[in-house]
């Protein structure tokens, strides 16, 4: 793992549809590309399946960023509309977070197809350098906060 | 039991608006049988009682108590360990006491940004000196003292052992009515159940309307549209049903309003919002990025729409509290 000096490694949560990111991730580390090891990849049969519960989860358990990517609309969806759901839902997700007062930057959703394993890679790094520099969430601190 | 065979009654109220007590008197005719059956210890609300006379009570001596209201100062959680000590089953009645409710929004601020809104910005506030209230203060006659503000609104449950939920707000007649009554005949639930509701029934089961297979292109706030007469969602209107556990009849929608969700999550919700927010994204009718973030960006307020009655319950229980983590 990278370390810019703060001693902070984040911890990243990857919501990754089997059919085109997943894959994706796959031929990234097959191929060795270089990326930081800050992402714990979950595979999920289809972006549209991530729940919201699922992402407020990872905040809470201790993640510091969240990534939910799929397949490109339209066309590339192996059950043809399953990402629709997806943009559907994300961007009130996004909107939520930015009122519980989690920052943008911890949270990021997309479309990177099986054949764009650079593409992941790059958004692996860059992702981890920009929840590096947010520093941690640590939510479980924030419900432990002693009332003076 | 007292000596006379009544029921030793507690009633108490925390961060709430006074609408629980009158869920209370809302039993009407049988606040009567209420009467005959309970001898009331404790109800500030109603009757004068000082914090004392609870003080001076042995342990357990209450057999139940009904705590509404959200703990939001340290008086609120003073009262809910003092009468936990002092009552045999604690039972968190209503919205606020289960769930934070209304006065939980407040988790989406914190004192400061509270106190400078209601002490400085309020356009009806003259207060030159900005001042603000003080937990002591040397009086002439001697130190007087306040309780102080929390920034974080909590619910009974994560500050005391509570036995029983009654949700609502308030919570219904005829679910007030079962409770006692099943205090009374001595036929309680497991400890820690959710009483007077539905387990495994959500509003839309109860409602009249069925709803229907729409998509929609457009939402609504409930004073933006006149609605029809059939399901509320299917128009736009954004409604907690498929979201909120049953028990309510359905008043609300009974009546054309959609459903605000206060009475909880439904049957396998862990978190209401994000429940009902998917079941809103399941309507939107858009087939490309643009059209979908158009339709969804008509909800303005996504916390305070989706988590209107639980914010404190929920997963992030709050908005993130600046200098923390």
């Amino acid at each position: 793992m990278s370390d810019n000096g703060n001693g902070f490694e984040p911890r990243i949560v990857g919501f990754l549809c089997n059919w085109c990111t997943y894959t994706a991730a796959d031929t990234a580390g097959v191929s060795r590309m270089k990326q930081t090891a800050n992402v714990d990849i979950i595979r999920v049969m289809c972006s549209g399946r991530v729940d919201p519960t699922f992402i407020l989860k990872a905040f809470v358990e201790g993640a510091d960023g969240v990534i939910v990517s799929g397949c490109h609309p339209p066309g590339d969806c192996h059950y043809s509309t399953g990402n629709f759901k997806t943009f559907r839902r994300m961007p009130m997700v996004e909107a939520l977070l930015e009122q519980y007062g989690i920052e943008k930057g911890r949270f990021h959703w997309g479309w990177i197809s099986g054949a764009e394993a650079p593409k992941w890679a790059r958004l692996v790094n860059e992702f981890t350098e920009q929840v590096r520099d947010l520093g941690p969430l640590d939510w479980k601190r924030q419900l432990q906060s002693k009332e003076d | 039991m007292a000596d006379n065979g009544k029921l030793k009654l507690g009633l108490y109220w925390a961060a709430s608006c006074g609408g629980c007590e009158i869920a209370i008197v809302e039993l009407r005719e049988k606040i009567l049988d209420l009467d005959a059956a309970a001898d009331i210890l404790f109800w500030p609300c109603a009757m004068d009682f000082k914090y004392k006379d609870v003080e001076a009570m042995p342990d357990g001596h209450i057999d139940v108590c009904l705590f509404n209201g959200a703990i939001r100062s340290s008086e609120n959680e003073e009262m809910a360990h003092l009468l936990r000590q002092k009552s045999q089953v604690l039972v968190a009645f209503g919205s606020c006491a289960h769930e934070g409710c209304i006065p939980g929004l407040g988790n989406l601020f914190d004192r400061q940004s509270i106190f400078d809104r209601v002490y400085l910005e309020t356009p009806s506030t003259d207060n030159p000196d900005s001042i603000f209230p003080q937990t002591s203060y040397q009086m002439p006659e001697g130190e007087v003292h306040i309780p102080s503000f929390y920034n974080t609104v909590k619910t009974l449950g994560q500050v005391e052992d509570v036995d029983y939920f009654v949700p609502g707000c308030p919570p219904q007649a005829p679910q007030i009515w079962a409770v006692i009554g099943a205090i009374l005949s001595g036929e309680l639930p497991e400890k820690g159940s959710v009483v007077g509701a539905s387990a495994t029934k959500t509003v839309c089961d109860e409602c009249k309307y069925d709803r229907e297979e729409k998509r929609v292109t457009k939402f609504y706030r409930p004073h933006e549209i006149i609605a029809e007469d059939r399901c509320l969602f299917d128009q736009g209107i954004i409604c907690s049903g498929p979201a909120t556990r049953a028990g309510c009849e359905a008043r609300c929608t009974s009546v054309g309003m959609p459903c605000r969700g206060c009475y909880g999550p439904g049957p396998n919700v862990v978190d209401q919002g994000a429940a009902l927010l998917s079941a809103v994204a399941s309507v939107v009718d858009a087939d490309t990025e643009e059209e979908a973030a158009r339709i969804v960006g008509d909800v303005l307020d996504p916390v305070g729409t989706f988590y209107r009655f639980g914010l404190p319950a929920s997963m992030l229980h709050r908005k993130k509290l600046e200098g923390v983590g």
